[in-house]
């Protein structure tokens, strides 16, 4: 490896269309999915679903059906993923809004959170493990 | 001094510095993280996260000042979201041989989340609305809202435990898989998925892209189960 080929992408770089192109293929899902759980609440009201998580499992079908994923929608979402953690940081910041929520029931809150989270994790991974083992299947 | 407050004036208005801080204080928390290696606290949200409260206390600022320059991110996370399904994609020849594990596990893991949290406050005599507000913790921030409300629980308090749980899941997954030694990536992301929702996922997705995977579709999977408890469960109390 030159020096040179560190400041020259491996390949060819997505035309900044090509870029457009992929976001416009993610928020139109995210469109669709957001109109499909507002459609749903005419005639259920009570019920909760996240309209992204709705167009994700769209995307997901559509992609299914297609059997290909083009490179645009390919490297906008790599990207998008590569970066979560920094999406959640405003949310993260909107615990000072509601500190005060916290003050009365704040350490059974707080203790309830941490075993709650460490039973599920353990409930969650041994149970995926033990019927995984029980079907004979594996997957690393 | 009068010059240095009218221009703190103009960049409090404007909604560029707090995004640009907020990109920045990430970004520290990056090279952070990196520096602390294995430190269960070097998660990247609960880093930047910090370093702006920090900022927006010390400094007198609002929330809702610091958002109108951080809904720029915070508006991400929609198609974000939906871009989940391309590692599902192509991860789904590892999906599909364990779709009775996932079902199992989901539903083992969902009832845990929403049952320990509510049987540790009831136990401690904590009211309805507090109980109804911690139940949905493990989904995602709009989902438990709007589900804490349908209880008649504190939408912001649900939110605040959602981003708890999140942090939470995040920090503790890796060190405790490790010390299990459990290397199967699709049930450690699947486990971190079900807990703690995106931010569990984004943890995930820094480990291992198979791990990432799971996670994603834990976190959407858990999210319409627990919904569907909820309207079970609300139905019920008529």
């Amino acid at each position: 490896m030159s020096q040179a080929s560190k400041t020259e992408p491996a390949r060819p770089a997505l035309t900044p269309v090509a870029i457009l192109a992929g976001f416009a293929v993610l928020l139109g899902f995210q469109l669709a999915g957001e109109t499909l759980v507002v459609a749903t609440r005419l005639v259920l009201p009570s019920f909760a679903f996240p309209g992204p998580v709705a167009g994700m499992l769209l995307l997901l079908g559509f992609l299914v059906l297609r059997k290909t994923l083009d490179a645009s929608t390919n490297a906008v979402s790599t990207g998008l993923i590569g970066v979560l953690s920094l999406l959640f940081v405003p949310s993260a910041v909107g615990v000072i809004q509601y500190g005060g929520v916290l003050v009365d029931w704040g350490g059974p809150l707080l203790l309830a959170v941490v075993l709650s989270t460490l039973a599920t994790l353990l409930v969650t991974v041994f149970t995926f493990l033990w019927i995984a083992k029980l079907t004979g299947k594996q997957s690393s | 001094m009068s010059g240095i407050s009218t221009i703190w004036v103009y960049l409090n208005t404007s909604p560029l510095l707090w995004l640009a801080v907020t990109i920045a204080a990430f970004l520290i928390a990056h090279v952070v993280g990196k520096k602390l290696g294995g430190s269960p606290l070097a998660n990247s949200v609960l880093i930047a996260g910090a370093i702006i409260i920090t900022l927006l206390l010390v400094s007198g600022t609002p929330y809702t000042t610091y958002f109108e320059g951080a809904q720029f991110v915070h508006f991400l996370l929609g198609p974000a979201t939906v871009a989940l399904a391309v590692p599902l994609f192509k991860n789904l020849d590892k999906v599909k041989p364990v779709l009775l594990p996932m079902a199992g596990a989901l539903v083992a893991g969902s009832l845990t989340a929403i049952g320990s949290a509510v049987a540790i406050v009831a136990a401690f005599g904590a009211p309805a609305e507090i109980i109804a507000s911690i139940a949905p913790k493990s989904t995602s921030a709009p989902i438990a809202m709007e589900l804490a409300r349908s209880l008649g629980g504190v939408p912001s308090l649900a939110a605040v435990l959602v981003i708890l749980t999140g942090i939470t899941g995040a920090v503790i997954v890796t060190p405790l898989m490790n010390a299990l030694r459990i290397r199967n990536f699709a049930a450690r992301g699947f486990a971190v998925g079900v807990a703690s929702h995106g931010i569990g996922t984004a943890r995930a997705f820094q480990v291992n892209d198979v791990a990432g995977a799971f996670a994603g579709i834990a976190m959407a999977l858990n999210g319409a189960l627990t919904s569907l408890l909820v309207l079970v469960w609300s139905l019920l109390l008529g």
